[in-house]
């Protein structure tokens, strides 16, 4: 076999700190309402779902497109239809201008082991390139990383 | 008239597959080499509309590109409306040669993507020598699933957009806007079904783990390029299928996803150029 390549796919993701991490994600809902194009997107959806970093969920409240509510877990016996939580290095990698291969979509990390996805899919699948979009609005706001 | 007009021709020839005439539907430039392009699952011919218009490339190689059966403008045989579509080895293996050999192709180089580049190795292993080269694009003996294609068709989730919205992470961000816009757009208009038949193939029956070992390039050259953003068909993907093969040529292609042609041409044009000048000098060109 002749090999020709100059691949880097593995490499490590970016500086960040947890905190910096969780902030960014905070700040979705108030990038999301400045969106009317996005949020038309997902004029359809109504959905209670559990997203965010592992080292700190939130569960939100999605209505007619819109973050309505965002609360830290956990909260006592609130219940959520499914789940997508990713490393904090997975979203600092996620929501650089150029993502590296591998840390650029929320299924590749996924399939990397980075996050995981479970419960009642269909309102994700449905709408799975407004939640792709939504929760990539801190690469779109100049996530740098660091706190 | 001024109105520019590009100089791809598309026609339609029938093809006798498994016993049916097929309609299909194909577009072609250029004279020389044939060089017959195969698309991904769920999408159709358009994918190559920048390669068909390379005036370097149709220079040397008559480039052909068709929609599958049940793809793009090519209809499902008549028998085949009201049941479920599911792409095989042998159907996907037997719709390439019935093609060629309908429009009379003198060992054509075939170039297929994803599925394409899937059967492309069938194809080296069990028809090499009908062939000049092999060109396999984000192709491997195997890859490990990464989402259930029962989501892909039913009445309650959008098959185009879930489709569409499944594959747009295989993409590349380098790549311009427009085209990853177009090459999504193709996900969007297939028929209801169709890309979870085609992954049929690509999932179960088509697993050649423990067959490439037996191709021979001295046959047949076989190239085999893959972006290093698809993380369907991985770069180690392709790399550990190369690894199997005595002689086969694998290249990682920067910037690049599971849709070279398609999400960035002049950056797949970079790779691509090598490959087919070699094709063309080992022809003679």
């Amino acid at each position: 076999m002749a090999v020709s390549t100059q691949h880097h796919g593995k490499g490590p993701p970016v500086a960040f700190t947890d905190a910096a991490v969780v902030d960014a994600f905070r700040r979705i809902p108030e990038f999301l309402a400045r969106d009317a194009a996005l949020m038309a997107r997902g004029r359809l959806l109504d959905v209670d779902c559990l997203l965010g970093p592992t080292v700190q969920p939130f569960h939100i409240a999605i209505r007619a497109g819109a973050i309505v509510d965002m609360t830290p877990a956990p909260v006592l016996m609130r219940s959520s239809r499914f789940s997508y939580l990713a490393s904090p290095q997975a979203w600092a990698a996620y929501w650089q201008p150029m993502p590296k291969a591998g840390w650029h979509d929320l299924l590749s990390l996924t399939k990397r082991g980075e996050a995981t996805l479970s419960g009642d899919l269909h309102p994700f699948i449905a709408h799975l390139q407004y939640f792709k979009d939504v929760l990539a609005l801190p690469r779109r706001h100049g996530f740098g990383g660091a706190a | 008239m001024t109105a520019f007009i590009e100089p791809i021709v598309g026609r339609y020839v029938h093809v006798q597959i498994d016993g049916e005439i097929n309609r299909i539907y194909f577009e072609e430039n250029g004279s020389g080499i044939p060089l017959v392009c195969l698309h991904t699952a769920g999408s159709d011919a358009r994918q190559w509309r920048h390669l068909l218009t390379d005036e370097e490339f149709t220079k040397h190689f008559r480039v052909i590109a068709f929609d599958m059966p049940w793809h793009g403008k090519s209809n499902p045989p008549d028998s085949g409306y009201g049941t479920e579509y599911k792409l095989t080895t042998a159907s996907y293996t037997a719709t390439i040669r019935a093609f060629c050999k309908a429009l009379d192709l003198d060992r054509p180089v075939v170039m297929g993507c994803s599925i394409g580049g899937r059967i492309v190795l069938n194809l080296a292993i069990d028809h090499a020598k009908e062939f000049r080269a092999l060109i396999g694009l984000e192709a491997a003996d195997f890859q490990q699933p990464w989402y259930d294609t029962a989501w892909l068709n039913r009445p309650d989730v959008h098959g185009g957009e879930v489709c569409a919205a499944l594959v747009s992470g295989l993409i590349a961000p380098q790549g311009p806007q427009v085209a990853r816009n177009e090459t999504l757009w193709g996900y969007k208009q297939g028929g209801p079904g169709i890309f979870k038949g085609d992954l049929y193939f690509y999932r179960v029956d088509g697993d050649l783990r423990g067959r490439t070992a037996s191709i021979d390039v001295r046959d047949c050259p076989l190239y085999l390029l893959t972006g290093e953003y698809d993380f369907s068909c991985t770069p180690e993907d392709t790399l550990r299928t190369a690894a199997g093969i005595t002689g086969a040529e694998a290249t990682v292609m920067e910037a690049l996803g599971h849709f070279p042609m398609s999400e960035n041409p002049a950056q797949f044009r970079r790779y691509i150029a090598p490959v087919l000048d070699d094709i063309r000098v080992r022809n003679g060109g």
